[in-house]
Parts: structure tokens; C-alpha cells; sequence
């Protein structure tokens, strides 16, 4: 076999003073990088195998272990990045598209880090949230025109909606492209705080069942597991036409994933691919879409809100406005730097718009064209902290969907080999051993726990502008400045600058 | 009177031996340290849990108090007994010899031979000395380990 001329990315560092050759490191690593040494009597590591994910940093137990970039150094150069002559080394050895799983990690702008939020002083009071109540309730789901009174009531019934006591959901992920530890983490968490988890296009597994009053779920181009069951076991269903991860791409589940529980969720023959086509071939056009709008609709009795999921591409403004004109509920808009278990490399990098932008123009969009109200708006991908979420809320969203954030509360670091099916972490696996490494009970407090500090943060950032329900904030752009952004983008967000 | 014992979730044991690495640390020479435990006692005792393993299976298996222990029974010295207080199989390290039948009469396999210059019989004995919760319990990052109250 010829050389490979790929060099190590990382260097293990153990430090021989603190190593006690527990090998916890060892049993830890499923990349093969530590192991026990006869000869040396003693842990050894392959460098060229790790992935930096530090499973075995968290889990030595005297600190013996770091890992960095590797000392060497390619020769410095601005146009041939470091990743780019590694990517070439990779392809020429394989002759394969580059997977990669993640969100996208190039350093484009990210425009919520130049939005500021604004605060009272002097002319209208602040509030205090540990002493006056803040409303940070939502209901997602089509708003009537006109509300019609008679006998002391309504007229007719409102359309149904989906109550969250927090703006947050959790964004669709497979049981398959994760472990099922993972979608029983976020769903008990998404119970326990009254918002909403999303079961992804894999069906609903029998032990989630008990959590599916608070799932939405998905129907997306494979449409695996879809059953009249699975549609009315629900609070909403989902139309997944794209993901900000990979906008135009489907999906790839390999057949190794593809285990008794998963082919038995999903419907399909034991260790088959699972692939979900790029298009919906039932979808060629607005009025397709409406069709499948309506047909869930009506298999759900009209009882159940029901969305569509789509990436922000350059026109997303107009394919907004035509989804909810073809009856959308809500729409979800997934930003470009929404994550993936798998996606081809040159897509996530290079496809697609951030969400700031994507949201502000549809936001602006439905608004001018006057069915703003028709639908619920929910973004997501790139949302890291509690700022992004109100900066969302503040540009326009009902409500945002979280995922990276989610799986890191669960002990994701980010190594981006979600598509090799060996998560350290036991999140993005399906295999036996691994799915053990996330206990669903302490995954559902650490979920729970993250939508809980971010619902204080959201109240105390609320209370500091004055604004006692989030439904004052709602859209309100006014309660943003931006700064170091051109003209052009400010017009787009529709933000005034800083100072102004 | 009741008493205690460690059980698992194997759902949730997920084989790391972290609860081995600090069972022997919290009956070192140094229970709290354990790169001293590690590194510095030159007596450093054996773990009293056992991480038995098939596949994608484990579990961490120590001493299951029972209610009438084999190993008490086997005793040629009397060494081995329940306490009264605590309910908990004791062994008595002074009058051990280190015969090992108690070793070999355990169903579980809960005993193993201590190490050391006088290598006695080691069992899990709760940390009933050292710590409120045994280290096993208190260090398993996937809180695979419980104690359970049992009434006798």
C-alpha cells in the first residue's frame, strides 16, 4: 500500500506524571487511539486517529491527558489553508465526496454577534423578573384575521396551536442519525418544560411513544415511518423540504445504522440504506405543496397545526410566502449554519444563507404582503446562547429551534464525525454500547436545565428593556441596534446602527 | 434493622472502571487523592468491584450483603460476620489468615484476595468508614450505580 501523506491533525499529551494506567482512556476512545502497550507496559496513543472530541480528557480521572492541534505546521499560507491541502491529501487517497457532520464552521459573518439589544433608563422603568412576572409563553400555529364575537364567545374555533412555556424547541433529529438515549433526553426535557422535541424523519420508536403529546413530527421526502398512527400520535406535523446543513442534499442513513429498532421505526428492511431523495417526489411546485398540506391536514382531522420545514436559500423570502399561502401552519427557516449527522462537506460550507438575514427578509416579507399572521415563524440553525434567541424573537420569530446547542448540553464537543456512527459521546450512534454513554435521566435534567437558564436569562434580558411579555418583543426591530454592518445589511435586518 | 447495598442499572454502565479506579482510591492511603493512591501507596489495595462484561453489556458487581452470606458460613476464622449496627458483611482484617475459602464460597464472585504485605479477604464495605457515599457510587459519571435501603 502506498504512503499516505496525511499528518496527524492532533497530538494526544500524556502527562507521564499524573498517567495511573487505569486505561479508563482506553475503553473510552472508539477510534482506536489509546491503547495498552505489553512491551511498554504502558498507555501508548496513535495521534493520526484522534479526532479531538475529548472523551478521554473529561473522562481521566487524575488529568493526566491534553490534546492540540499537532506542532507541525504546514507552510503558512493564505490562499492553501491547512484544511484545504489536508482535504486534497484525503480525496486523492479515496477519490470520495468529503463528509462531514456539524454545522457549518467557516468564518463567515455571524450577524447576531453585531446586534445589540437595548435596555430602559430613566424614561420607562426596567423590570425586575425575581419580583414582577415576565411572559415568555408562545402559541405557534395560523392566527385568524379578525376574531368573531357572539354569545360571549367566539364565533369559531381557533386554528390549532402549539403552547410552549418557553420560545424553544428542540429541531427534528432521527432516531437513527442519533441514539435513541438521545431523542428520550430531549423529548422528557421538551415535557418537562412544556415545549416541543421533534422526531426527525424516523418514525416514532414504541419507548418515546409516552413523549409524543409533545413532538412534532416530521414527513420528509423518504417518508420513513409515516403511518396514520404516527401522524395522530403528534402535536404537529412537520413538511421537511430542506435543511440549512445541506439545502438541496437528502439524506443518507448507511445501512450499518440501519439495526433491528431503527428498521423497525423507519419500516424498512433490516440494514438497508436509508435514503431520503433530494427532492419530495410528490413536490414540483407550490400547488404540490399545498396538496400535501392539506392531505395532513385532513389525516389529522384539521386538529393538528401543520408546518413546513425549509433551508434559507437565496430566495427564501418568496418560497416563505408561497408555503404560507399554501396553508402552512408555521414555517421553520434553517439557517446555513444549521447541523447535520452527515452532509457532503462542500454543501455545508457553501450552500445556503445565514438566518439573521433569512429571517429578517421573510419576516419583512409576509409582513408587506399582509399574511404574517397566517403563520408562525420558528428559526434555527447557529442559535448558541439565550441573546441569539431574543435577537430572533426581536427580528421577527415566533420561536427558535435548537439542536448543536441541545446535543452539547448532552456532552457533544464538536468534533464534527457525527457520520462515522462511533460518537464518543454516545449521541450520534445507534450502536449498542455506545447509546449507553447518554443515561436519559441525566440527559433530560441537562436539556431541561439549558432551556431553564436560558428562560431566566430571556425574562432578565426582557425585564432590562421594560418589557413584561415576549409578545411585545415580538418582531419589534426596534429594540435592536446594529453595529459594523454596511448600509445594505442593515437595510436587509431593517435594524437602525448603533448611535442612531 | 436495615441494610445497605450497591446496585447497578446496566442500562447505564457503560464499563469505564472509573468506579474500580476510585473504589481503590478511597481505600488507599490516600482516599482522596487518586493520583496519591496511585502513585505513592505502596500497599495499594485491589478494587472490591468486579466490571463484568459481554459485548455491549456490563455491570459493576460488588458485595450483595446478603442476608445469609455463604462466605460468613466458610469462614474458618470467624473473620467474615454481619454487623449489627449496619447489616453489612464485615470483614474482620485481624483475625483473616488469607485462606481464601470465602473467596471461592462467594456465588457472585464478590471477594477477591486483598493485596499487600498481609493480604486479606477484600469485599465492598460501603466506604462505611471513609465517606456518607460509597466512592463507586459518588464517581460513576453515568450514574449507573445506586445504594439501595433494604429492610430486614
Amino acid at each position: 500500500m502506498a504512503l499516505s501523506m496525511r499528518v496527524p491533525s492532533y497530538q494526544v499529551h500524556r502527562n507521564p506524571q499524573r498517567c495511573i494506567d487505569c486505561q479508563v482512556c482506553v475503553r473510552q476512545c472508539t477510534y482506536g487511539v489509546h491503547a495498552w502497550d505489553e512491551d511498554f507496559q504502558a498507555v501508548v496513543a496513535d495521534d493520526a486517529k484522534c479526532v479531538n472530541c475529548h472523551r478521554c480528557v473529561v473522562f481521566c480521572p487524575t488529568g493526566a491527558l491534553a490534546v492540540t492541534p499537532a506542532p507541525h505546521t504546514f507552510v503558512p499560507n493564505a490562499n492553501w489553508r491547512s484544511d484545504d491541502l489536508r482535504e486534497v491529501y484525503l480525496q486523492a487517497e479515496t477519490g470520495g465526496t468529503l463528509l462531514v457532520g456539524m454545522g457549518n464552521d467557516r468564518p463567515y459573518k455571524i450577524f447576531w454577534d453585531h446586534l445589540l439589544l437595548n435596555a430602559s433608563q430613566v424614561t420607562n422603568p426596567s423590570i425586575d423578573p425575581l419580583r414582577e412576572p415576565v411572559e415568555v409563553k408562545t402559541l405557534l400555529g395560523r392566527k385568524p384575521d379578525a376574531l368573531h364575537l357572539s354569545g360571549g364567545g367566539l364565533q369559531e374555533p381557533l386554528p390549532p396551536e402549539l403552547e410552549l412555556e418557553v420560545p424553544i424547541m428542540f429541531s427534528a433529529m432521527s432516531f437513527g442519525s442519533v441514539s435513541l438515549n438521545t431523542q428520550k433526553s430531549l423529548a422528557r426535557a421538551a415535557v418537562e418544560e412544556g415545549t416541543y422535541w421533534n422526531c426527525g424523519e424516523g418514525g416514532l420508536h414504541p419507548d418515546v411513544l409516552p413523549y409524543a403529546h409533545r413532538a412534532i413530527v416530521q414527513v420528509a421526502s423518504g417518508r420513513f415511518g409515516v403511518s396514520v398512527d404516527y401522524l395522530n400520535a403528534g402535536a404537529a406535523v412537520e413538511i421537511k423540504i430542506g435543511q440549512g446543513a445541506k439545502p438541496g442534499i437528502g439524506g443518507h442513513l448507511p445501512g450499518e445504522k440501519v439495526g433491528d429498532e431503527v428498521s423497525r421505526t423507519r419500516m424498512i428492511p433490516l440494514g438497508s440504506d436509508a435514503i431520503s431523495p433530494a427532492p419530495h417526489h410528490d413536490i414540483y411546485s407550490i400547488e404540490d405543496l399545498r396538496q400535501l398540506i392539506n392531505s395532513l391536514k385532513e389525516a389529522t382531522q384539521h386538529r393538528k397545526p401543520v408546518g413546513v420545514k425549509i433551508a434559507a436559500v437565496h430566495n427564501v423570502a418568496a418560497i416563505a410566502s408561497g408555503s404560507v399561502r399554501a396553508g402552512a401552519d408555521f414555517l421553520v427557516i434553517d439557517g446555513f449554519r444549521g447541523g447535520t449527522g452527515a452532509a457532503p462537506l462542500r454543501i455545508r460550507d457553501n450552500v445556503g444563507i445565514p438566518i439573521e438575514l433569512a429571517l429578517a427578509a421573510v419576516d419583512s416579507r409576509l409582513r408587506e404582503e399582509g399574511i404574517r399572521n397566517h403563520a408562525s415563524l420558528v428559526v434555527s440553525g447557529g442559535i448558541r446562547n439565550s441573546a441569539d434567541v431574543i435577537k430572533a424573537i426581536a427580528l421577527g420569530a415566533d420561536a427558535v429551534n435548537i439542536a448543536t446547542a441541545a446535543l452539547i448540553a448532552l456532552g457533544c464537543h464538536m468534533c464534527q464525525m457525527c457520520y462515522r456512527g462511533r460518537c464518543t459521546w454516545g449521541i450520534a450512534t445507534t450502536d449498542a454500547a455506545l447509546t449507553k454513554r447518554v443515561n436519559p435521566d441525566i440527559g433530560a435534567r441537562r436539556a431541561a436545565n439549558l432551556l431553564r437558564a436560558w428562560k431566566h436569562e430571556i425574562k432578565e434580558m426582557l425585564g432590562g428593556m421594560g418589557i413584561n411579555a415576549i409578545e411585545s418583543l415580538r418582531g419589534n426591530r426596534l429594540a435592536l441596534r446594529g453595529i459594523g454592518l454596511s448600509e445594505r445589511e442593515l437595510r436587509i435586518l431593517g435594524v437602525s446602527a448603533a448611535g442612531e | 434493622m436495615s441494610s445497605k447495598r450497591v446496585v447497578w442499572n446496566e442500562e447505564a454502565c457503560i464499563g469505564c472502571r472509573l468506579c474500580q479506579v476510585h473504589c481503590v482510591t478511597a481505600h488507599s492511603r490516600f482516599p482522596g487523592d487518586v493520583l496519591k493512591a496511585f502513585k505513592l501507596d505502596p500497599q495499594r489495595p485491589v478494587p472490591r468491584l468486579v466490571v463484568e462484561e459481554t459485548g455491549p453489556l456490563s455491570f459493576a458487581l460488588s458485595c450483595r450483603q446478603c442476608e445469609e452470606p455463604e462466605c460468613v458460613k466458610s469462614c474458618l476464622t470467624g473473620a467474615l460476620g454481619i454487623d449489627r449496627q449496619t447489616g453489612t458483611v464485615k470483614v474482620e482484617e485481624a483475625r483473616c489468615i488469607g485462606c481464601w475459602t470465602c473467596v471461592v464460597a462467594c456465588p457472585y464472585g464478590a471477594i477477591r484476595a486483598g493485596a499487600g504485605d498481609h493480604p486479606v479477604a477484600s469485599k465492598c464495605d460501603l466506604c462505611g468508614e471513609t465517606r456518607s457515599v460509597p466512592a463507586c457510587v459518588e464517581f460513576c459519571p453515568n450514574e449507573a450505580l445506586r445504594v439501595e435501603e433494604r429492610g430486614v
